[in-house]
């Protein structure tokens, strides 16, 4: 079921069944029959820790999604609720209390917070009298969660808005999803940052170390390092659109805790004499993850070249399903008939991919797609961006959609350092007067979190950062890549680079580039007792562990993944970050809308 | 050598039994123990007394004494009861004397008499009182049943993690049952009891109605019920004289006995020795001792592990011992040594006559960072014991925040608390302790000591974000941060206000407060809004229609549509939108009238600053191919190839594109000529390529 998680370099199942562990214990505390009134936030995350059945079997029989007034009424011992540590959540529980029916059967509840118990919360129900009506009330630290073998995360909605705009309550999240991680993995001996809330968290997790001095970590250390990255050390990389299959599948309809909705027309099944009458209307659910074969080959591939490995996989298939004509004595008929289902499974994955690809091909070869994309690479090479962009512009004046325009306006102010002031008043004022004067929060919100902002200085920095890092690369080759650039088709993702340069040769060579970076970049070291330490053998790579603050997209994740299988690489990486996101992801969790 | 058997006594037909004295006992009491309320711990634990004055009718008014014995007999403690009357006593599994009181107050204190704590049964136990009372123990720990003056029963299985829960109603119940216990079955507390022939199990939420499985017939009452040390088994002692022994959950019966004797007995309980395969029950009358069993299987209990042990060392102040038996046994720090090593902390610390630096300097020698050891344990029992600047100093020696931070609040510490729940990061804490300060400190202050801790003020403006907003703007008024308190007015201005006028106002506030922010920008487009808003007010007034928070774009694009062209300009003007942007929204809003006419006209009415393809553009999205010709022809030459191939002219733009000689036009067309009669403009791009090449 959860297979995909173990092929990786690190065996992210040990996680997985540690958190299943821990949710069984709880559920088994509360003795009988159950009911789990869920937050709704919390259902996608858990999904992917425990099925239903888990849930079946440890007597859970009624499922509800948290809401005011009284609770539908359900024959069980227990109503559990399971809830991230909100007042607001409070008061609808203490609701849901209150209005029990007096007459009925006495129910015990129960809670579970996720990922942390809170104080605060706790005292919001006692001021509204119910605190004493819970029989336990519990921490599930579901802190870091494995999406796949080599990615975790936390999914955590407001991670980057919390980070940069409100306060830090989803980076001690984050230290304490890193010492779960180093219970179970081992102590990580080399800690790497760069950003103000990577050195808040590398601080967090080395104070958190020194609480726990009595249990000494006697596993032998998996990870060797470990990479804490600021998403706003890199506020360009999610702005640009990614151009990987997974990255494109997520820019135009979103991916969620590992699952797409799609058009459902291009998965009817072609049947002969139905004149395609009853389409279906509700949406094609599909699960995104490397436990797909074909998923996982195509995933990470720069779009251009997913087509021709499509075409060759049907090839395979049908040369596969042909091999029935030559099965002629009982022997080999049943080696045919013991390879259909996987064949079936093959081809069945195979016209999913091909029907998403096709709905893929209708977006990035229309018109608009083309010029959107010419822009933003204009950008990131340094092309005109310190004056107003008539394409923007144009998008404005037909009222594009606000995410796109504002995407594209952060996208040049951070490739040019920030915008001239005329410049960016100009924006503004198309902006608030074409989509409404309400946005003027939005903006506001944009440009505390830096990414829109009025040159200052007069310096643009971006033209040196490009230059040595080399984000920007012509020769780029989409079909056999030689380098991260093809997940943007050109641009290489800066965070990417970062993490590229840091295993070889050093962020020595490039302190000068990392100084006009935000935040301090740092090295620590956890020692580890001499039975602990590690002798690497020749040609074996390092494991490095890279933690996006504020989130990471699948189009750096795919950088990652290209880097991890170089054979000369020297190392592999493990993801983990607070949220799996996308540039208009990102956007909207920065806008407000006060109406 | 008859000596061997001679002390020995046959027991029925297969055992025999002897009697000897094992020790003697050292006290020397002044009391009958029948006229004592007596409590003996489980493994040879202490022994409690107290002559219990209440039960006789007239109340004594000297006060009783309570007095601790270990079980040799050795006096531990004394001292005077001066509580309320105590109905039951009993010993917890860590060796805690729990004293419950007629009130439902239940009074715990150590083995050498030192007041621990004290808890309540509840509201409704101190109403009806407490009748009957047992102290029992299950795998959680220890736990109290009370009988209430009601006939109602409340228990708490777990008195260290007190939860009290009221037991359902027995139907039909008059009087006190005629003998109860607790049981302990699948994790759960429960009180099986007897009401003249029936006995009823009581669990959380329900009374039901149970029969031993083979009990003799003829039974009108139970006189006594004793449940095994494991909860395992059960014996019950009915007014025929008969014995029933069995599993506690009645389904099975094990063995027996008619004794016939029909008097009460006075105790019974049930007595195995540890690694015997014999289990049996001992029935005390006032002058008779039986002893009643069978041999089954084996049965062996390993309760007493080596922690409990240790325990017992240290609650009698043993720690060198202690210490020495973990060395030897090699146990790791966490469960061994540290432990000890806290306990002697603790009582280190009830050295009242050593001064708080001395205290703390010792335990620090001692401790060191030892692995396992809370200082904020010790810390609190410094506290406990009215050590509050020893609790504070002990509390500097411990590592983990979240430990430090609630005993720093109960200590008044509170702005101490702050800045350690700060270090840690956990913002929970932070709020906790900012909860505590708002509620200790008066406004000023409280604001005074936010600002010097920027983290807890910007926790705490999250907090009032969305719990107290007014709280909000003062917070930002303190700091004189304009800039938010304008974005602060411009939430207000949706949120309260309904009427124009009002959010007119809240609107001039923000304005205001952007200018001293020195946001001019932001200043003047809330200006333009407030204008806008009284505009859009007007015209609803006049034209009728939805015009308010439309956005300025939509409002003029809503003017066109309804034929206001006028109003329209004007506001455009008066809004000085550029003239680009208006071009797109004319040209897009007469396109949705289908206004072909007036679209020509106002194509015509000067040079469009957008160029005419958009003007193609948007007749082919509606279909209307004649019109979208009548504009390909003004198309400037750049576009001039996109446009014409747009209107279906294949022809017409291979000769531009041939014109302009550029490979890029060339092949844009090559790849319209999709349709049969195009054969022969592929044919001629062909030769006007081969052509370029030439040269």
């Amino acid at each position: 079921m959860a297979a995909h998680l173990s092929y990786g370099r690190v065996n992210l199942n040990v996680l997985r069944e540690a958190v299943r562990r821990e949710l069984r214990e709880f559920l088994d505390k509360c003795a009988g029959s159950k009911a789990i009134v869920w937050d709704e936030y919390l259902t996608g995350p858990f999904g992917l820790i425990a099925q239903y059945s888990l849930l079946k079997e440890h007597e859970v029989e009624k499922m509800f999604t948290l809401k005011g007034s009284r609770l539908p009424a359900a024959d069980v011992k227990n109503i559990i609720f399971f809830v991230r540590p909100r007042l607001e959540l409070m008061d609808i529980i203490a609701e849901n209390v209150l209005s029990e029916d007096k007459r009925g059967p006495a129910r015990d509840f129960h809670i579970l917070f996720v990922p942390r118990r809170s104080l605060l919360c706790e005292q919001r129900l006692k001021d509204l009298g119910v605190l004493g009506s819970f029989i336990h009330r519990e921490e599930y630290s579901l802190d870091l969660i494995p999406f796949d073998g080599d990615l975790l995360s936390m999914e955590s909605e407001g991670a980057f808005k919390e980070c940069y705009l409100e306060d830090q309550t989803s980076l001690y999240h984050a230290a304490k999803g890193l010492m779960t991680l180093q219970a179970l993995y081992g102590t990580i001996p080399q800690i790497f940052g760069k950003g103000e809330c990577a050195r808040q968290v590398a601080n967090m997790m080395i104070r958190m170390k020194r609480e726990f001095t009595g249990s000494q970590n006697s596993i032998f250390p998996v990870f060797d390092n470990l990479l804490l990255l600021d998403r706003n050390v890199d506020l360009l990389t999610p702005l640009a659109t990614q151009l990987t299959y997974e990255g494109l599948i997520d820019e135009i309809y979103g991916i969620q805790n590992s699952y797409v909705k799609l058009p459902p027309e291009k998965f009817v099944p072609k049947k002969q004499g139905d004149g395609g009458k009853d389409l279906p209307t509700e949406a094609k659910k599909l699960q995104l993850n490397s436990a797909e074969e074909l998923y996982a080959e195509i995933r990470d591939k720069n779009f251009n070249a997913v087509g021709s490995v499509l075409s060759k996989k049907a090839k395979v298939i049908s040369a596969a399903f042909e091999e029935r004509h030559n099965a002629k004595t009982v022997g080999e008929i049943k080696q045919f008939v013991s390879q259909l289902p996987h064949m079936q499974a093959a081809r069945g994955s195979l016209a999913n991919h091909t029907s998403i690809a096709e709905l893929i091909k209708d977006v990035t070869t229309s018109e608009d797609f083309f010029d959107k994309l010419t822009v933003e690479q204009e950008f990131m090479s340094g092309i005109d961006t310190d004056k107003v962009n008539s394409y923007i512009e144009d998008c404005i004046a037909q009222k594009h959609p606000l995410i796109k325009v504002l995407r594209l306006v952060c996208l040049q102010s951070v490739c040019n350092s920030g915008l001239k002031q005329k410049v960016l008043d100009y924006y503004k004022r198309e902006i608030l007067q074409t989509y409404g004067y309400e946005h003027i929060l939005t903006l506001y919100n944009l440009e505390k979190a830096g990414l829109l902002k009025p040159q200052t200085g007069g310096r643009n920095n971006y033209p040196t950062i490009r230059k040595t890092l080399r984000l920007w690369m012509d020769d780029v080759n989409e079909q056999n890549p030689t380098d991260i650039s093809y997940v943007y088709s050109g641009y290489a993702p800066l965070s990417v680079r970062l993490a590229q340069l840091l295993s070889r040769p050093g962020w020595r060579s490039i302190e000068e580039v990392l100084r006009m970076l935000p935040g301090p970049h740092f090295e620590e070291r956890q020692p580890l007792p001499t039975g602990l330490q590690k002798k690497r053998q020749p040609g074996e790579n390092r494991v490095t562990l890279i933690f996006f603050l504020g989130g990471v997209t699948f189009a750096e994740i795919a950088a990652l993944r290209f880097l991890s299988q170089l054979e000369d690489g020297g190392t592999e990486y493990v993801i983990a970050t607070t949220k799996l996101m996308n540039g208009a992801s990102w956007i909207e969790s920065l806008m407000e809308k006060p109406f | 050598m008859d000596c061997y058997t001679a002390n020995w006594n046959p027991l029925g037909d297969s055992a025999f039994y002897r009697k000897y004295e094992l020790y003697s006992m050292d006290w020397d009491l002044k009391e009958e123990l029948r006229d004592c309320l007596v409590a003996a711990a489980p493994y040879g634990g202490p022994i409690a007394l107290l002559r219990n004055p209440w039960r006789k009718e007239k109340a004594a008014s000297v006060r009783p004494v309570l007095e601790i014995y270990s079980a040799s007999g050795l006096p531990l403690a004394s001292l005077l009861w001066k509580s309320g009357p105590v109905v039951s006593l009993g010993w917890s599994a860590e060796e805690e004397l729990l004293c419950v009181q007629e009130d439902g107050g239940v009074l715990v204190y150590g083995l050498h008499g030192d007041f621990r704590r004290h808890f309540s049964m509840g509201n409704e136990v101190l109403q009806n009182r407490v009748l009957d009372a047992r102290i029992f123990h299950t795998e959680f720990g220890s736990g109290v049943a009370i009988l209430t003056g009601a006939h109602r029963f409340t228990l708490s299985a777990n008195v260290s993690d007190l939860k009290l829960r009221r037991m359902p109603e027995v139907p039909g119940l008059q009087g006190a049952p005629s003998c109860w216990t607790a049981l302990c079955q699948d994790r759960v507390a429960h009180i099986l009891l007897a009401v003249g022939p029936d006995l009823y199990l009581l669990d959380q939420s329900a009374c039901s109605a149970v029969t031993p499985s083979g009990l003799a017939p003829g039974v009108s009452s139970f006189l006594q019920m004793a449940v095994s040390f494991t909860y395992r088994h059960l014996a019950l002692f009915t007014d025929t004289g008969y014995i029933w022994m069995g599993t506690a959950s009645l389904k099975e019966k094990l063995c027996e006995f008619n004794c016939n004797i029909r008097a009460p007995p006075k105790q019974m309980v049930w007595c195995s020795r540890p690694r015997s395969k014999e289990r049996a029950v001992v029935v005390a009358w006032e002058r008779r001792l039986m002893v009643v069993g069978d041999a089954p299987e084996s049965i062996q209990y390993k309760q007493l592990t080596i922690q409990v042990l240790l325990d017992r060392l240290v609650l009698r102040r043993l720690y060198p011992l202690a210490i020495q038996i973990c060395e030897y046994l090699r146990l790791p720090e966490v469960q061994g040594v540290s432990r000890i090593l806290a306990h002697w902390a603790c009582y280190k610390v009830q050295q009242k006559d050593v001064s708080d630096e001395d205290v703390a300097r010792a335990i620090n020698q001692k401790l060191g960072d030892t692995p396992g050891v809370s200082y904020s344990d010790i810390a609190a029992r410094a506290y406990g014991c009215g050590r509050t600047e020893l609790a504070i100093k002990l509390l500097e020696y411990e590592p983990r925040s979240g430990e430090q931070v609630p005993l720093l609040l109960k200590m008044k510490r509170s702005k101490l608390a702050l800045s350690k729940a700060i270090e840690s990061g956990d913002t929970d804490l932070v709020f906790t302790v900012l909860l505590h300060l708002k509620n200790e400190l008066n406004r000023g202050d409280f604001f005074m000591t936010l600002r010097n801790q920027p983290m807890a003020l910007s926790l705490y403006r999250q907090f009032c974000k969305h719990q107290e907003l007014e709280t909000l703007k003062d917070l930002y008024n303190q700091d004189d941060n304009h800039q938010e308190l304008g974005s602060f007015h411009i939430r207000a201005s949706y949120a309260a206000e309904e009427r124009i006028e009002g959010r007119v106002a809240a609107l001039q506030t923000a304005a205001d407060a952007f200018y001293k922010a020195k946001n001019e920008f932001a200043a003047k487009a809330t200006e333009d809004q407030m204008r806008l808003l009284r505009l859009q007010r007007r015209l609803e007034d006049e034209l009728g229609g939805r015009f308010l928070d439309l956005s300025l774009h939509d409002t003029v694009t809503t003017l066109i549509l309804g034929g206001h062209n006028k109003r329209a300009e004007q506001l455009a003007r008066d809004f000085r939108i550029p003239d680009k942007r208006l071009w797109w929204l004319k040209l897009t809003a007469l396109a949705d009238l289908e206004d072909w006419e007036e679209l020509e006209k106002f194509s015509k009415s000067k040079k469009s600053p957008i160029g005419y393809l958009p003007f193609v553009e948007i007749c082919m999205k509606q279909h209307n191919k004649y019109e979208a010709k009548k504009y390909a022809s003004r198309v400037g030459p750049e576009q001039k190839v996109k446009a014409l191939l747009l209107v279906g002219d294949v022809a017409q733009a291979a000769d531009v594109a041939i014109e302009h000689r550029n490979e890029a036009e060339l092949s844009l067309v090559l790849s319209h000529c999709t349709g049969a009669t195009d054969g022969a403009t592929a044919d001629k791009i062909q030769r006007a390529r081969a052509q370029a090449q030439k040269k």
